[in-house]
């Protein structure tokens, strides 16, 4: 393994040093089709789970097909999405937003090759590289973090649940039964890189024991100053600690106050969090971002914790499961998972879903609880 | 054989999904094989070490992985994350594993060549494995070494073209929905001013001067593909203000069912004949649409365009053309203090290149505020929370609206400015005292 220079200079770092550039500009990358049809879409049309077609005011066409992806992606893996998109779609595709793959063509004829093609590849484990679906009214890839992979603060993993749920949702990855589409994301800890609070069903990670303080590191490693102003609820306060007949400079921690959300830990290494049992995951749901009928809404919390059950998470996969079924069967048609709680009331989608309520789903968490209690007679019974 | 034992991790291979570790194992084997004789710069065994140490995070149920140190190229304060595992000794590969974040093309369009390049420089410089994309939307390499962070920025912006994206305190890579490219709904285009926005504020993405982190996302329409009104400091939702377009043959042809609603998206199901009173009438939100014999009739002026109907009969319904975007300010995820959807700020504008009254009248006056006001890891959200609305109406001039709110406020605690109130708030108590005996 001999150190190969991209000719960069250490001792002279601004030599020939290009910076500021920015990424490079998207229509550089448009297949013909989309580039000579932009803003002049007319309509589109979902022929089948995972293949749509858009059709433009100049009558040309343009079809695409979708599969799932792993966000978490090998370059043996990218290589084998640029060989196909060589060889169906003159070296063009595009990823979604949700970690989809598409792959477009021009013409009709073209789209059953791709799928037959897409569909025959597996990996060694038997599993699906390129599983066509997503669109509609479905289940699509699931947004994620990156959980124990690659981050430091996580309280569960990120590709591990995702995978098993979607093996779980597979049928509904593929078909178009639901009554609208369902969205469901994962964030493996309350930072929620993912954005994951206006989910039809969100899957996160979740601490439930206070930090552990490293007294002998803590003002070595930390800013005490910082890892106090982090907390959000005021626990943490300066404190001086006795460590090996020392007096040490720390911090006590009120556990009483402390809603696990690991900011302090992100602000100081010396206060870590993870723990076995403590670890877990939230179910939220009936959250959305579209406009669409109703404003969007914030997914919300109905089941406060289950375990971290590695590798497969059966109890958080089977609540999941059921959630879909549970709205599958009754909700109207166009009706999102949110919509349809609030139509039939929060106390009959516990019913439905047989969850049980239990005080952790009342919120108790600063002035807007007040507004999530009933205020009204008006309830089920 | 394999490095490490992973006998947890082995039981995600089965199952339809695509299995990460089954992709993991694969490009173990190829690093292992090496049948290109690739010139690896960090480990061989980079990413058995990370299957190895993954598999211990599955049998603790705890990560492994430390915080970042200080690392990056040269300055920029973005852009790398530093990474180091906690058990270097049993895991040498992954002992250093920063991430780098990739600036992605707008509508994340790609030619093969050029993910090809990408392939390249991060098998030969890092562990080969990457998120398509980060949750921001840059492309994510993951996991490097520290000597070659310059050395893969200087093969990005020499020989590709290609610059890091956004971390910290600054402006994250900003991102769109796919729009005008190749969707019917967009009401403007969301890859030409993300494109121009990323570029045109450069410094404040790639060296941190802000309170905290501060992202731009562009929805073309409020379907809200890219989740701008959940997650966006500032987020750009495609709107029209004149008349939604119809076509009463296409409309014809969905009441008769020879085209299926809502683009084919409930073909699994048998939901009945389509019935445009209840599926489109009956659910529109401000009842402003209704059948005058077979012709659909909309009161333009009471729709709030959420585009139910469009997506319903996206081939007889169409998108204004009057068009732009309404732009919502602090949305946030719940740290610290609770997830914020974004709020109204601007009903309408115009969003036509070079974007100056976006840029002028909105971005840059919200950030001197920000820059001004907000403490160290507050969000855009949180300052509006902590100083108000009223503040933000101040700081950009915008007139007061009541599109801006849900509802006026139901308490009448209202903080009067002195000079709104006649004569100022500087009394002489003795000229009170005449005629208020004490």
């Amino acid at each position: 393994m001999a150190f190969i220079s991209s000719g960069y200079n250490p001792d002279k770092p601004m030599t020939d040093r290009i910076t500021d550039i920015g990424p490079r500009k998207f229509n550089e990358f448009y297949p013909p089709v989309i580039a000579k049809n932009k803003g002049k879409w007319l309509y589109h049309e979902i022929l089948a789970p995972g293949v749509l077609v858009h059709v433009a005011e100049s009558g040309d066409e343009v079809y695409t097909v979708r599969v799932g992806g792993c966000r978490l992606m090998s370059v043996t893996h990218i290589r084998e999405i640029c060989e196909i998109a060589d060889k169906h779609c003159d070296g063009h595709l595009r990823f979604t937003t949700r970690n989809n793959i598409e792959f477009m063509v021009d013409s009709k004829s073209k789209v059953d090759p791709l799928v037959q093609d897409l569909e025959s590849r597996k990996f060694d484990g038997g599993s699906f590289k390129f599983p066509v679906g997503g669109t509609g009214a479905g289940v699509t890839n699931i947004i994620h973090t990156q959980g124990w992979i690659h981050c430091h603060t996580p309280a569960t993993d990120a590709s591990g649940p995702v995978k098993a749920t979607m093996d779980v949702l597979f049928e509904d990855f593929k078909d178009h039964r639901l009554p609208a589409q369902l969205r469901v994301s994962l964030a493996c800890c309350l930072n929620m890189c993912g954005a994951v609070h206006c989910s039809d069903i969100a899957i996160l990670g979740y601490h439930r024991k206070p930090p552990m303080l490293d007294h002998e590191y803590l003002d070595k490693m930390c800013e005490i100053p910082l890892a106090i102003a982090a907390c959000p609820t005021a626990a943490i306060k300066p404190a001086k600690v006795e460590v090996g007949g020392a007096t040490l400079k720390s911090v006590a921690v009120k556990n009483e106050r402390c809603m696990f959300c690991g900011n302090c830990y992100t602000m100081c290494p010396s206060m870590p969090l993870a723990d076995t049992e403590g670890d877990g995951i939230v179910l939220m749901a009936g959250g959305k971002v579209s406009n669409r009928i109703s404003a969007p809404k914030f997914s919300k919390v109905v089941v406060a914790f289950i375990p971290n059950e590695a590798p497969r998470w059966p109890k958080t996969t089977e609540t999941i499961k059921n959630i879909v079924d549970a709205y599958s069967a009754d909700a109207h048609k166009y009706e999102r998972l949110g919509d349809w709680a609030e139509r039939i009331g929060w106390e009959r989608f516990f019913e439905k879903c047989e969850l049980p309520f239990t005080h952790h789903l009342i919120d108790d968490f600063r002035d807007p609880a007040y507004f999530t209690w009933r205020q009204t007679t008006q309830f089920k019974f | 054989m394999a490095k490490h034992e992973t006998p947890l991790l082995d039981q995600l291979e089965t199952g339809p999904w695509p299995s990460f570790v089954s992709d993991l194992k694969q490009e173990a084997t190829s690093r292992a094989n090496n049948e290109k004789s690739v010139d690896y710069q960090i480990p061989v065994d980079v990413v058995e070490d990370l299957l190895g140490v993954l598999e211990l995070s599955f049998k603790h149920g705890r990560t492994h992985w430390k915080h970042g140190g200080i690392v990056g190229v040269f300055g920029y304060g973005g852009g790398v994350i530093g990474r180091y595992c906690d058990q270097p000794e049993m895991f040498p590969g992954v002992a250093h594993f920063h991430t780098m974040r990739v600036s992605q093309p707008a509508g994340k369009f790609y030619t093969t060549k050029y993910l090809e390049s990408i392939c390249d420089l991060w098998e030969r410089r890092g562990s080969g494995i990457t998120n398509m994309h980060g949750s921001t939307g840059d492309i994510i390499f993951l996991g490097t070494t520290t000597p070659q962070l310059e050395e893969i920025f200087f093969e990005l912006t020499h020989n590709l073209n290609q610059d890091l994206g956004g971390s910290g305190s600054n402006l994250r890579t900003p991102s769109d929905c796919i729009g005008q490219a190749r969707c019917e709904y967009a009401c403007f285009d969301t890859q030409a001013i993300c494109h121009d926005l990323t570029v045109e504020y450069q410094d404040e993405l790639h060296r941190p001067a802000f309170p905290y982190k501060f992202k731009f996302k562009f929805d073309g329409c409020p379907n809200c593909c890219v989740a701008s009104i959940a997650r966006a400091d500032l987020s750009f939702i495609g709107t029209w203000r004149d008349d939604i377009r119809i076509d009463q043959e296409a409309l014809q042809a969905y009441v008769g069912g020879e085209i299926p609603p809502n683009g084919g998206a409930h073909s699994g199901r048998d939901w009945g004949a389509f019935d445009i009173e209840k599926e489109v009438i009956g659910l529109c939100p401000t009842q402003c649409m209704w059948m005058d014999g077979k012709e659909l009739k909309i009161d333009n002026k009471e729709c709030t365009r959420c585009m139910h109907c469009i997506n319903v009969m996206p081939r007889a319904l169409r998108i204004g053309n009057d068009r732009g975007c309404s732009i919502l300010a602090g949305a946030k995820a719940p740290i610290l203090d609770g997830a914020q959807m974004g709020s109204l700020i601007v009903p309408f504008i115009k969003v036509e290149e070079p974007y100056d009254e976006i840029k002028e009248t909105v971005i840059e006056p919200i950030w001197d505020w920000w820059m001004e006001e907000g403490k160290n890891r507050e969000r855009l959200g949180e300052l509006m929370k902590r100083q108000g609305f009223q503040k933000l109406l101040e700081v950009t001039g915008f007139d007061p609206d009541p599109r801006m709110v849900q509802e006026p406020r139901t308490n009448p605690y209202i903080f009067w400015k002195e000079e709104e109130v006649e004569g100022g708030f500087e009394r002489d108590i003795n000229e009170f005292r005449k005629d208020h005996l004490r």
